[in-house]
């Protein structure tokens, strides 16, 4: 019965989500309040900040009027040791990463959905991992979105 | 409790979705918030609402543009894509969406060959690709204030019908590049042949989401070196291709203590700027991937070397243009792997 019932939850939850191949918000606070407001649901998902990478070094010397651009990677500590351990091909795609980048006076961020990796590792318990973090992904990206406004 | 959360899901899913709400989620991102593009083509303009119908929306979102950045939404239920409908249509009450039969113009796509040649092809390509660039920008310097849409688009073609491109030729779209030929001294029977001939670029859509599936996600090779000796040799080779070190790191730098960390997988992160502005001037989302990255993983006395595989990103970026991009970054990784493993 419990697990008839969980597998009808996540049907009913299933129902209401897409499966857009990436996860993009539009915020419309500035470069600096979103990336504040992005390590911060970042946290409250219950994740940790592991590196904030610059994609812009010496952009601004190639025309480009930003230079506002970093990747944001983040992960569980005890999650993301037990997959690489288990699953050492999905290392390239670990940890998570959102980037998040100037434009104009609004801010871009803009993620892979893990779930389109589900075919090419077509593992049943990486599928539900995939999940679980498409829908982190989503309540991190909506909560940027919102705080903007 | 099951009782009252199926109910309380049920009651949510039945309320009216709200348009802002949705359109906030999928759309601004690229359309921008109040539709005034800047960003992919402005939807908020009087004269682009009077001059297409309703139809025209609800295709272009289940279709999306294949290969032209614009996701197809394909869970969108019908209420949903219909509230974000009537949420465009509010930004201009006094814009009435038309109606069009659904009937074919008649030309003669020959001669709509011709003038298409030499009145479109500068803006819109000499097949119908669509300028360069994409809906997305990122604050740089471009050709055009709006990129001039693809028209041998199977997403624009499955959404147009040829009284709504008509339409288009005739009033031009007031606010943007896109001016009535009309007005250009073109005739009614002129038009007619430009639109038999834009029809005539239909082809059938590769869709993005199977040439996704079809790539494999990474690309691994195993070394027969030391896990040291292999993160020197992808070092070497990657400066050998004319790519800048950046640095290196354990994958768990950031998560664990130091004492704590496995020191057996290393990322090596390396760029090109040339490169980097290249891949990000086409579509700044690339640098989601960038700058380059090795991993090097150490495991039950096996050493493996990896990467994403790039030739993915322009299916899941849904941007055609990338591809060169990614079919060169691929070459660059699958050499140095393979010189790293020599
Ligand atoms: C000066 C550049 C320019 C020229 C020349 C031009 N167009 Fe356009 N066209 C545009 C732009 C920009 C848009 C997008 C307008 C908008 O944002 O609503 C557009 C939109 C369109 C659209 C609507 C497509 C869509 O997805 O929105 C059609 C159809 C079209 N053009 C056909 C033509 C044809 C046929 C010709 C030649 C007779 C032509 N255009 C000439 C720039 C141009
Ligand atoms: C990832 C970016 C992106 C997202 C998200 C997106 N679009 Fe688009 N859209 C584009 C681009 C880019 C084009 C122009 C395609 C081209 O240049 O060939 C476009 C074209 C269109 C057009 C045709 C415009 C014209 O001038 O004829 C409509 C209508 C449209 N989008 C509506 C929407 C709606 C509604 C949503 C949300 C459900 C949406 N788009 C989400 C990027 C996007």
């Amino acid at each position: 019965m419990r697990r008839f019932l969980s597998a009808l939850l996540l049907c009913v939850l299933s129902a209401g989500t897409y499966a857009e191949d990436m996860l993009m918000i539009r915020s419309r606070a500035a470069f600096e309040e979103s990336m504040l407001l992005l390590q911060q649901a970042i946290s409250e998902q219950g994740y940790a900040l592991s590196r904030v990478q610059r994609v812009d070094i010496g952009l601004s010397e190639f025309g480009y009027k930003t230079d506002k651009y970093r990747v944001v990677f983040f992960g569980k500590p005890e999650e993301i040791r037990d997959l690489s351990a288990r699953y050492p091909e999905l290392i390239p795609y670990l940890p998570l990463q959102i980037a998040i980048f100037a434009e104009a006076d609004e801010t871009l961020l803009v993620a892979a959905n893990p779930v389109q990796l589900s075919a090419a590792y077509a593992d049943p318990e990486l599928d539900k991992r995939f999940a679980q973090w498409e829908q982190d992904m989503r309540a991190i990206l909506e909560k940027v979105r919102k705080g903007g406004d | 409790m099951l009782m009252l959360m199926l109910a309380a899901t049920a009651g949510e899913a039945t309320a009216k979705p709200k348009g802002a709400q949705l359109y906030g989620q999928h759309c601004a991102v690229c359309h921008g918030e109040n539709g005034t593009g800047g960003v992919g083509v402005p939807l908020a303009l009087p004269g682009f609402l009077s001059s297409v119908d309703d139809a025209y929306f609800r295709e272009t979102m289940r279709l999306g543009r294949p290969g032209r950045v614009m996701p197809a939404f394909t869970r969108l239920s019908d209420a949903e894509i219909n509230a974000i409908i009537a949420h465009i249509r509010s930004w201009q009450k006094d814009a009435a969406a038309p109606s069009f039969n659904t009937q074919p113009v008649k030309g003669d796509a020959k001669h709509g060959a011709k003038l298409f040649a030499q009145h479109c092809a500068t803006c819109h390509g000499d097949q119908g690709q669509g300028g360069h660039g994409t809906g997305v920008t990122f604050s740089r310097p471009r050709d055009l204030p709006i990129i001039a849409p693809a028209l041998n688009n199977p997403g624009f073609l499955g959404a147009a019908s040829d009284n709504m491109i008509k339409t288009t030729l005739m009033k031009g779209r007031a606010g943007t590049p896109m001016v009535s030929f009309l007005e250009q001294g073109l005739s009614e029977q002129d038009i007619d042949d430009v639109v038999s001939y834009v029809r005539s670029f239909a082809t059938p859509a590769e869709s993005p989401q199977a040439l996704l599936e079809a790539e494999p996600a990474m690309l691994v090779m195993e070394s027969s070196y030391s896990l040291e000796e292999t993160v020197a040799a992808v070092k070497r080779a990657a400066v050998g291709k004319n790519f800048r070190l950046i640095r290196d790191q354990y994958l768990e730098d950031g998560l664990y203590s130091e004492e704590e960390l496995n020191s057996k997988q290393v990322m090596v992160y390396f760029c090109n700027f040339k490169f980097l502005y290249d891949a990000l001037a086409l579509d700044p989302r690339v640098g989601l991937f960038l700058p380059c990255r090795v991993t090097v993983v150490e495991q039950d006395g096996k050493v493996l070397v990896m990467t994403i595989n790039p030739k993915r990103l322009s299916h899941l970026f849904n941007n055609a243009e990338l591809e060169r991009a990614c079919d060169e970054m691929y070459r660059v990784y699958a050499d140095i792997l393979e010189e790293a493993t020599l």
